[in-house]
């Protein structure tokens, strides 16, 4: 076998300008794909990162039902305390969660007390919060990177267009469960980035003063944000959390609790999907590009050579081995040009994080573009390109293999 | 036993709707150790014979065995594996892998078609380099030697395995006189030093006066069979 490779490899050098093109058009194509996986692949994490982290969490629970009607921010479909226990019982069993944060969210009234408008609310531990989603904190553009009760947290937008700032007093009122309505006045104790995504245009104050808006008795949660130790388990854990969950009944014998992934959460998960179809074509477009071109040089090579394959299949090299002879050549083109293309990707990947492009995605900007690539990405993508060339080998391979010896020899 | 024994031997060839009857009846006997020449004007048949003597093509009708085996009844796997082991081939235009050296030519037929050993492959490939004359070429690629070089390199190649029979088609075609005479003193040797039986196919009177017998072919047909007084055993 080795030798077949000495006289496939001399073969290909045989016709060094062929294969030197050959060669060079699977190495740019291998280039361009991984490079493009690993663009787009740092702008998904990066944007999934921004999400999860800046306020969706990883994982959220909530009790089934509210997120149907998520925009209204129903009070009455709130998590009891006895729910809130018994899911925290839960969570401490799963050791792969890193932090969690309970949040009551509702809607209300801002006023200055020279104009009004309206504004939702996250009330929040915020030491839990800060853990569970940890970009929180760089969030806060204005005051103390903190929430103290009896202070609110605006959205900047709010703030820029109620013309409030940082040490303003200010009063939120909100309709609690019961129809009632009560108002608390608040020192705006720092104005929040928006963000792209569902509530990333909320404001935020103590958990404690939420519930003095609300006069709530006993706690009541909206919705629990969960932050994994592995964000590549998060499928693994939200299956085994929810099915931990789903034996908690209510009185009609259904579900309590509903979990859901950050992607059924956000829109944004459709454009990670796109990006995700998106490099599948590209993918395509490779194996079109080595398919080919390693056919049209292997199909080249069989023409060329029909004497050559009619002298060694009369003195007895047996057709598996003509056959093995032009596989190998496709098989080590598409090696050459898998290895050569890494190497380039890499020099580019290199690259494009020494230069640090920056980009914006919604109201953030200055995101660093800082592609990665991963062993996986470079195996499969190998693996494609090398399947793919003696794929394309194959059917040169079998004319020579099955070719007549004597109408070979003929050939002139 | 004779090495070759061919009995009413006949190959037609279709092109399109015409018929060419390439060998009519051909029938003959060749023993082992012989030094022979099938000889004809062109289109006579007697590359057409070779082709079949060698297991390359098939006859339409007729018998043929070749070292007790009969050929025509071979499947393309049998006939290659049959080829590797017992016969040689000599081309007229020394058909040597280019992108292989001298000695690698040479050794082609013990590592890729009969897997010999390594010790034993180097031991049998240097010796008949030596025999040919071109062990000081070794290294050199076919387009590094001349013609004559390049035969003597052929000729190694079809002994390499120790097959019963070579077949020479035009061996010396393309050669000059002078090198054509000690190609056909190599095959010679080889035939007395190793008991090699060799068939050509030539016009060549050089390999005719050279030879024990020769077979005259005209138009398909075998019309003549004549012993020569210059070959060595006549």
């Amino acid at each position: 076998m080795l030798k077949l490779f000495k006289i496939a490899v001399r073969n290909l050098s045989r016709y060094k300008r062929r294969t030197f093109l050959t060669s060079s058009l699977i190495a740019i194509g291998v280039m361009f794909v991984l490079v493009f996986i690993a663009a787009s692949g740092s702008f998904k994490y990066i944007m999934i990162g921004q999400i999860t982290d800046s306020m969706l969490g990883h994982l959220q629970v909530h009790k089934r039902g509210y997120v149907a009607s998520i925009d209204s921010l129903p009070l009455t479909l709130n998590l009891s305390a006895k729910a809130e226990t018994k899911l925290e019982k839960t969570m401490e069993d799963i050791p792969e969660i890193e932090a969690f944060s309970p949040r009551i969210k509702f809607g209300g009234m801002f006023s200055n007390f020279i104009e009004s408008t309206n504004i939702r609310v996250n009330g929040v531990y915020p030491e839990k919060e800060i853990v569970t989603v940890p970009l929180f904190p760089s969030r806060i553009k204005q005051g103390e990177k903190s929430i103290k009760e009896g202070e609110i947290l605006i959205p900047e937008l709010l703030a820029n267009g109620m013309k409030t700032k940082v040490g303003d007093t200010v009063v939120v009122i909100a309709t609690n469960r019961d129809g009632s309505v009560n108002g608390k006045q608040f020192i705006i104790g720092g104005i929040i980035e928006s963000v792209t995504g569902p509530g990333g245009r909320d404001g935020y104050m103590h958990i404690k003063d939420a519930m003095e808006v609300l006069r709530m008795e006993e706690m009541e949660i909206s919705e629990v944000a969960i932050r994994l130790k592995d964000f590549d388990k998060l499928n693994a854990v939200s299956d085994r959390l929810d099915e931990m969950l789903s034996k908690e009944l209510n009185k009609q014998g259904k579900p309590i609790f509903d979990v859901r992934t950050w992607e059924k959460l956000s829109p944004f998960y459709n454009v990670a999907r796109m990006i995700d179809v998106m490099t599948f074509f590209i993918k395509l477009m490779l194996i079109a590009i080595v398919l080919v071109s390693i056919m049209n040089v292997m199909i080249m090579a069989v023409f060329e050579r029909i004497r050559e394959i009619g002298t060694i299949s009369a003195i007895g090299t047996m057709p598996k081995k003509i056959l093995s002879l032009f596989l190998i050549e496709g098989f080590s083109l598409g090696v050459f040009g898998a290895v050569v293309g890494n190497i380039l990707a890499l020099g580019v990947i290199f690259l494009i994080n020494l230069i640090k492009i920056t980009f914006n995605f919604g109201r953030q900007t200055g995101l660093i573009l800082s592609p990665n690539l991963n062993t996986g990405d470079i195996v499969w993508i190998s693996a494609i390109v090398i399947i793919v060339s003696v794929a394309a080998a194959l059917q040169p391979a079998f004319k020579a293999s099955r070719m007549e010896p004597v109408e070979a020899l003929r050939h002139v | 036993m004779s090495l070759v024994n061919a009995e009413n031997l006949t190959k037609v060839y279709r092109m399109g709707e015409i018929e060419v009857e390439a060998l009519k009846s051909v029938s003959f006997e060749i023993e082992p150790a012989s030094f022979i020449s099938f000889i004809g004007p062109s289109g006579s048949g007697k590359t057409t014979l070779l082709n079949l003597i060698g297991c390359l093509d098939k006859p339409t009708s007729g018998k043929l065995e070749v070292s007790g085996v009969n050929t025509s009844d071979l499947t393309r796997k049998e006939a290659a594996a049959f080829r590797g082991k017992n016969l040689g081939f000599i081309f007229q235009d020394f058909n040597l892998i280019p992108v292989l050296t001298v000695y690698e030519n040479v050794e082609y037929p013990l590592l890729i078609v009969q897997s010999v050993p390594a010790e034993e492959r180097k031991e049998r490939v240097n010796s008949l380099l030596k025999t040919v004359g071109m062990i000081d070429q070794r290294d050199k690629y076919p387009d590094q030697i001349s013609g004559g070089q390049k035969q003597r390199v052929a000729v190694a190649r079809a002994l390499v395995t120790n097959p019963k029979l070579v077949l020479a088609d035009e061996p010396t075609a393309n050669l000059d006189s002078k090198t054509a005479f000690i190609v056909i003193d190599i095959m010679r040797q080889m035939k007395d030093e190793f008991g090699v039986t060799f068939i050509f196919s030539t016009h060549d009177p050089k390999i005719v006066r050279e030879v024990e017998m020769v077979y005259t072919l005209q138009d398909g047909t075998l019309i003549g069979q004549t012993q020569v007084k210059g070959g060595l055993n006549a």
